[in-house]
């Protein structure tokens, strides 16, 4: 199911906030198709560089192409590469003031100018396949936390996009809420769609990730498959992070 | 911590008080009041001697022009008032330096000056320069002080939702002008409303202001009426009562609007 043609090449990216270096000459290159996991201690960068991707954050240097463009050319229309590029926030973010249907349909009608019929019945589908078809007519505010992230992942995949962005989708979660929103996820892996996700679920790394990669300092640490990153850790940074989040 | 200093917010509003209905005092307050003024109104129109009777209805009747020209001016001026402030707020939040810098000057600027002396300024200072007719120039003066005051309106409106929103927006490939239209200002507007309501009541009454310049509005014509008929007590009594009863039916409104916003929030 990997293709081997890179659909996001980030080479030597840096980032500094203020004197803080946020993202420190970091290369990372994710073929289409691909499921990659970026885990690190809080303020390791790793939502940086996710959010570098559809340059919600821009990088001070280096490079950045995604799906053939290099988003950090000026003469790039951003918006239009954001169109092919999920995202999904700790923080869910959903429109309070529309309906879950219409938090769905929003950008359809509005960026892809697809008939108001056509991406409703488009949303309805994905609200089915996240579990939440019955909660089309209400408000983001009447829905869990579970529930919400969940609307959250259908919304990015209501504009059809080749990649999906996760930065922390259930870390401001109740626990019992985790799995549902992490069983959606892994159905979506099974799909084929490239993925790069910043989390701390181990359990959800292993069993879909394709590599995972260890961030502290801003600095890349280590790039494995998840089974390297249980077995034989090499960096003492990273063997002193697995044995705590273990 | 026993040394804390409480935090008295006093907040003294340039509009009318809107009478919520939690505020039991100013509820109450706002009901004595209009049926006062209702009353004081009805009480000279049918008063037993119909000779003052008579004066009193034909004052109402010679202001009803200057009530017309009041509304007029008010109108036009908040619609003028709302969009210079749209954009002043956002220009307040740019992050753009010289449209930043351009939009915060304008409002201290014209915070600083009173809105009387901005009226001369507008009509007779600058009427060395160009002519405009004393409407227009009221309308354009009201605006451009209204306009700063709605600027920090709308700047408190759109900086109150979450930046979470705006990303969300972005991400999905709204571009920023999309973002604005289609997801914060559908939420802000709920922030917004009910002090452009409080604005609206406050340049009603300042449209008072205008008659110096000779615009004939609701005191303008009280004062024309008086200076002829020499009826200064029950010509001016009109004119109060009039404005009394236009501003506390406007507060209405807005506490009723404040009402129906809040029932939103919690669907």
């Amino acid at each position: 199911m990997i293709n081997d043609k890179p659909i996001i090449r980030i080479a030597n990216a840096c980032k500094y906030f203020g004197t803080l270096k946020a993202l420190d000459n970091v290369s990372l290159e994710v073929s289409q198709g691909e499921k990659v996991v970026i885990i690190g201690p809080s303020g390791s960068g790793k939502s940086t560089l996710l959010r570098a991707i559809n340059q919600l954050e821009t990088i001070d240097s280096g490079e950045l192409v995604v799906d053939g463009d290099n988003i950090c050319d000026p003469d790039v229309n951003i918006n239009a590469v954001r169109m092919e590029l999920g995202m999904v926030f700790q923080s869910f973010n959903l429109f309070p003031h529309k309906s879950v249907l219409d938090n769905l349909t929003l950008a359809p009608r509005k960026l892809r100018k697809t008939p108001k019929a056509e991406a409703e019945a488009y949303a309805m589908k994905l609200l089915a396949k996240v579990g939440i078809e019955d909660k089309a007519g209400q408000y983001p505010a009447q829905l869990s936390g579970g529930q919400q992230q969940r609307v959250a992942i259908a919304r990015a995949l209501a504009m059809n996009p080749k990649i999906m962005l996760f930065d922390e989708p259930t870390s401001a979660l109740d626990p019992e809420m985790i799995g549902e929103v992490l069983d959606v996820m892994v159905k979506l892996a099974k799909e084929g769609m490239t993925m790069v996700v910043v989390t701390h679920e181990m359990g959800f790394a292993k069993e879909v990730a394709d590599r995972v990669v260890f961030m502290d300092h801003g600095q890349i640490l280590e790039v494995g498959t998840p089974q390297h990153f249980f077995e034989n850790p090499e960096h003492p940074r990273l063997q002193k992070f697995m044995d705590q989040i273990l | 911590m026993a040394d804390q200093k409480k935090q008295v917010k006093i907040d003294v509003g340039d509009g009318a008080a809107i009478p919520s209905k939690s505020d039991k005092g100013l509820f109450s307050a706002w009901l004595i009041s209009f049926f006062l003024a209702i009353a004081v109104l009805l009480g000279l129109l049918f008063y037993p001697n119909a000779e003052t009777a008579g004066k009193y209805r034909d004052i109402l009747v010679f202001l009803k022009d200057g009530i017309y020209v009041t509304f007029q001016v008010t109108f036009s001026s908040i619609l003028l008032a709302i969009v210079i402030g749209f954009f002043t707020g956002l220009g307040r939040l740019s992050k753009i330096w010289i449209v930043n810098i351009l939009a915060s000057t304008y409002v201290e600027i014209v915070r600083g000056i009173p809105l009387l002396v901005q009226l001369f300024y507008l009509y007779y200072a600058l009427g060395k320069f160009i002519q405009v007719p004393d409407k227009m120039a009221a309308i354009i003066a009201m605006s451009i002080c209204y306009g700063a005051y709605m600027g920090e309106v709308f700047r408190a409106g759109i900086d109150s939702i979450d930046k979470g929103q705006t990303e969300a927006a972005r991400s999905l490939g709204f571009n920023s002008a999309q973002t604005m239209m289609y997801v914060i200002l559908p939420q802000a507007w709920r922030t917004i409303l009910p002090p452009v309501g409080n604005e609206f009541i406050a340049l009603l009454k300042d449209t008072s202001l205008v008659s110096i310049l000779g615009v004939a509005d609701l005191l303008r014509r009280g004062r024309e009426y008086a200076s002829t008929s020499f009826d200064y007590f029950e010509t001016y009594t009109m004119v109060a009562v009039v404005y009394l009863i236009i501003t506390l039916i406007l507060s209405k409104l807005v506490s009723i609007m404040e009402e129906r916003l809040g029932q939103h929030d919690q669907r």
